[in-house]
C-alpha cells in the first residue's frame, strides 16, 4: 500500500521506511516559525530553564500582527523581539514591514518542497503551497521546540480533494476554497493533512493556489498541501536558501475521504457571519449595505488579488457611505503593486493603502469596524469579535467581490458594475 | 488528582479561541491571573463570576477551533478548571491542552448524557466519566504525550530535558 503525502514526509524526517496514522513521531523541523508572540515563547523559554537556542538557522522570525506598532505595549513587545534576535545570533529575522509571516516565508525562500515548518500560527498551514509539511503549533511547544530541537507530532489521516476541469472566468481559488470549507464544515478536516489534486489546481498560479492551503485551517486540517510543479521550481530559483527534495504522495495511497469537485460547476461565494462555514453564494446575499472593504492578510493580498482588484475600481470611487482599507501582504507586493500602478487607483479610488501586516483581521488597528459596522473582507476568519467588536458583522469574499461592494456600498459582483460605467 | 470531580458548564458545537479569548487582548495581557479574569467573554459572561476550581467543560464537537492561541486554554486553566469533555477538539487547542496538563477528554457519548450544571466526575486513571445517566468509557492518552502530562506539562518536562541534557554533557566532560 502506498503512502500520503504526510506518512511520507514524517517518515522521512525520523529515517523510517513509513509510518501510519495515529503514529507518534518525534520530527526536527526544518524551519520555526514566530512572529509578534516571540517575546511571549521567550519567557516561557526562560521558564523552561532555556539559555541559547537549539539552532539559530531554525527560526524565521517576522513581524507582522501590530506593524508599526500599534501602541507602546506592541512596541515593547517588538523591542523585546529584537533584543532577542540579536542576543541569540537568529539568522533570518525580517522587521516590521516586510510583510506577513506567511507570505514572507515563502518569497524569503524559506518554505521549501519537502520540509517541515511548524509555526506558532493556525495559518502555518499556508507553507504547504509550496509543498512543504506545515502545520500549526502552540507557544510553549515553540519554546519547547527552541530547546530541545524537536516535537512530537501525531501522524495524521489524510483527506484528497481532486478538482477537475478548470475555474470559470470571476470564480477564483477562494470561491473554490469557501465552497469546499461550507461543504465539509468547520471540522471537516480536523486533525487531518489535506491534499489538493486535479487539473484545476495545476493551472492556478502560486499565488491563487496559496489560498487553499492557507485558508484550510478553518476547516481544522493539521497541514494542507499542494504538488510542487514546474511553477514552484521556478518560483524558487534565486530564492530557496536550501537545496530541496520534494516529496509526493503514491497514487496508491490510502485516504480516509476523497471529494471530487468539478471547477467549471462553481459560482463567486461569501462566508456569513460568524463562522467560516457558513457560506453561501454570492447570489443569496447581494445588496447587504457595508460599511467597510478590506481588501488585505495572508490569505488574498498577493499581487494578482490587488491587480483583479484594481481593474474593478479603475476610474471609478469608493461608495460615499462606505471605507475601504488595502494592505499588501508583503513589501515586495506593494513595490510590484507600486510600479504596476494599483496603489494609485486604489489612493484615486479613495481607499487608505496602509503598511505590510495583518492590520484590523485581528483586531489590532488601520481600520478596526465600529460597533454596528459590516465589513466585507479577503481574510480567512469572520468569528465574532475577531476585528475588535463583537458588535460587527463580517463578510469573506474574493479580492473581486471586495473591490466591486467597495464601489457599490453593498455586496456585489463586478459585473454589477458594468452598468455604472467609470 | 486522579479523580476530579466539578459542576458542569455546558456549550454547544464549534465553539473558537476568539470567544474562549478575544484576540484585541493577546498581545497585551500576559500575566494568567489576568487572562482568568477575561475567560469565555464573548461566550458566557456568567462563567468567569461563578466558575469554580475543579469544575468542567462539557461541548460539542469542534471546541477551541480558531487560531492558536494558547491563552485560550491557559486562562482556564488558571481557573483551576478540572477537565474538558467534548465530541472533538480544535487540533491545535488538543495539544495546548495536553502541553499545560489540562485533561482534555473526546467522548460524544458522554457529552450527549451529560446535563449543564450537574456534578459530574472524571477518573483519569482508569478513563471513565460518571454522570447522573450513568458511566462513559473514554480513550487513554497516547504514552508518549502521557509523559508530558505526567511531568505536569509542556514546560516542566522540557526543563527536566534540558537538565538531564546537561548533566550529560557534564558528566561526559568530566
Amino acid at each position: 500500500m502506498g503512502q500520503t503525502f504526510a506518512e511520507k514526509i514524517l517518515a522521512s524526517k525520523v529515517g523510517l521506511k513509513e509510518t501510519v496514522p495515529g503514529q507518534i513521531v518525534e520530527v526536527v523541523p526544518d524551519v520555526a516559525l514566530s512572529h509578534d508572540n516571540t517575546a511571549a515563547i521567550y519567557g516561557i523559554f526562560k521558564r523552561m530553564g532555556g539559555v541559547r537556542v537549539f539552532n539559530t538557522e531554525m527560526h524565521a522570525i517576522i513581524l507582522d500582527h501590530a506593524t508599526p506598532a500599534a501602541n507602546t505595549e506592541h512596541a515593547e513587545n517588538h523591542r523585546i523581539i529584537r533584543e532577542f534576535v540579536k542576543e541569540q545570533g537568529i539568522k533570518y529575522f525580517f522587521d516590521a514591514g516586510r510583510g506577513i509571516c506567511h507570505q514572507v516565508l515563502v518569497e524569503e525562500g524559506l518554505a521549501l518542497p519537502g520540509e517541515v515548518v511548524l509555526g506558532s500560527d493556525s495559518h502555518t498551514t499556508h507553507a504547504g503551497v509550496m509543498g512543504t509539511f506545515g502545520a500549526g503549533i502552540g507557544r510553549s511547544e515553540m519554546a519547547s521546540i527552541w530547546a530541545l530541537g524537536k516535537l512530537w507530532l501525531r501522524v495524521p489521516e489524510s483527506l484528497k480533494i481532486v478538482v477537475n476541469d478548470t475555474l470559470p472566468s470571476g470564480v477564483t481559488s477562494k470561491d473554490l476554497a469557501l465552497r469546499v470549507i461550507g461543504d465539509l464544515g468547520a471540522d471537516g478536516g480536523l486533525y487531518m493533512s489535506v491534499e489538493w489534486h486535479g487539473e484545476a489546481i495545476k493551472a492556478l498560479e502560486l499565488s491563487q493556489r496559496a489560498v487553499l492551503t492557507n485558508i484550510a485551517a478553518e476547516m481544522g486540517v493539521k497541514n494542507s498541501y499542494i504538488l510542487p510543479d514546474q511553477k514552484t521550481f521556478a518560483y524558487l530559483e534565486g530564492r530557496a536558501k536550501r537545496s530541496y527534495e520534494p516529496i509526493y504522495p503514491d497514487p496508491d495511497a490510502d485516504y480516509v475521504r476523497v471529494v471530487e469537485y468539478n471547477a467549471s460547476m462553481l459560482e463567486p461565494m461569501v462566508a456569513c457571519p460568524h463562522t467560516v462555514d457558513n457560506v453561501k453564494p454570492l447570489s443569496e446575499v447581494k445588496g447587504k449595505h457595508v460599511d467597510q472593504a478590506f481588501l488585505g492578510t495572508c490569505t488574498n493580498a498577493r499581487l494578482d488579488d490587488l491587480a483583479a482588484a484594481a481593474e474593478v475600481m479603475k476610474g471609478r470611487h469608493v461608495a460615499s457611505r462606505t471605507r475601504m482599507v488595502v494592505i499588501p501582504a508583503s513589501s515586495e507586493i506593494y513595490m510590484e503593486a507600486l510600479r504596476a500602478g494599483y496603489i494609485e487607483t486604489f489612493v484615486n479610488a479613495g481607499a487608505m493603502v496602509e503598511s505590510p501586516g495583518c492590520g484590523p483581521c485581528l483586531g489590532n488597528h488601520m481600520g478596526v469596524p465600529a460597533v454596528g459596522d459590516v465589513v466585507i473582507s479577503t481574510a480567512n476568519r469572520n468569528f465574532q469579535g475577531r476585528m475588535g467588536t463583537r458588535e460587527s458583522e463580517i463578510y469573506l469574499a474574493s479580492p473581486v467581490v471586495v473591490a466591486a461592494s467597495a464601489i457599490t456600498g453593498v455586496i456585489a459582483y463586478p459585473k454589477d458594475l458594468e452598468e455604472t460605467k467609470p | 488528582m486522579s479523580i476530579i470531580k466539578g459542576r458542569v458548564w455546558k456549550y454547544g458545537d464549534d465553539v473558537n479561541t476568539d470567544v474562549i479569548f478575544p484576540g484585541k487582548y493577546t498581545y497585551t495581557i500576559s500575566d494568567p491571573k489576568q487572562m482568568a479574569a477575561y475567560a469565555l467573554e464573548d461566550l458566557d459572561p456568567k462563567f468567569v463570576k461563578n466558575v469554580k476550581p475543579y469544575d468542567i467543560i462539557v461541548a460539542g464537537k469542534n471546541w477551541g477551533c480558531g487560531s492558536s492561541r494558547e491563552q485560550a486554554v491557559t486562562c482556564l486553566k488558571e481557573i483551576g478548571l478540572g477537565a474538558i469533555i467534548a465530541k472533538s477538539f480544535g487540533r491545535i487547542y488538543y495539544r495546548n491542552c495536553l502541553n499545560a496538563a489540562l485533561p482534555a477528554l473526546t467522548c460524544a457519548e458522554a457529552v450527549d448524557a451529560i446535563e449543564g450544571h450537574e456534578v459530574i466526575e472524571v477518573d483519569l486513571v482508569s478513563g471513565i466519566i460518571r454522570c447522573a445517566a450513568g458511566a462513559f468509557q473514554f480513550p487513554p492518552l497516547p504514552a508518549q504525550v502521557m509523559s508530558i502530562f505526567e511531568a505536569g506539562g509542556l514546560i516542566p518536562y522540557t526543563r527536566k530535558q534540558l537538565e538531564n541534557r546537561r548533566s550529560f554533557n557534564e558528566k561526559r566532560l568530566k
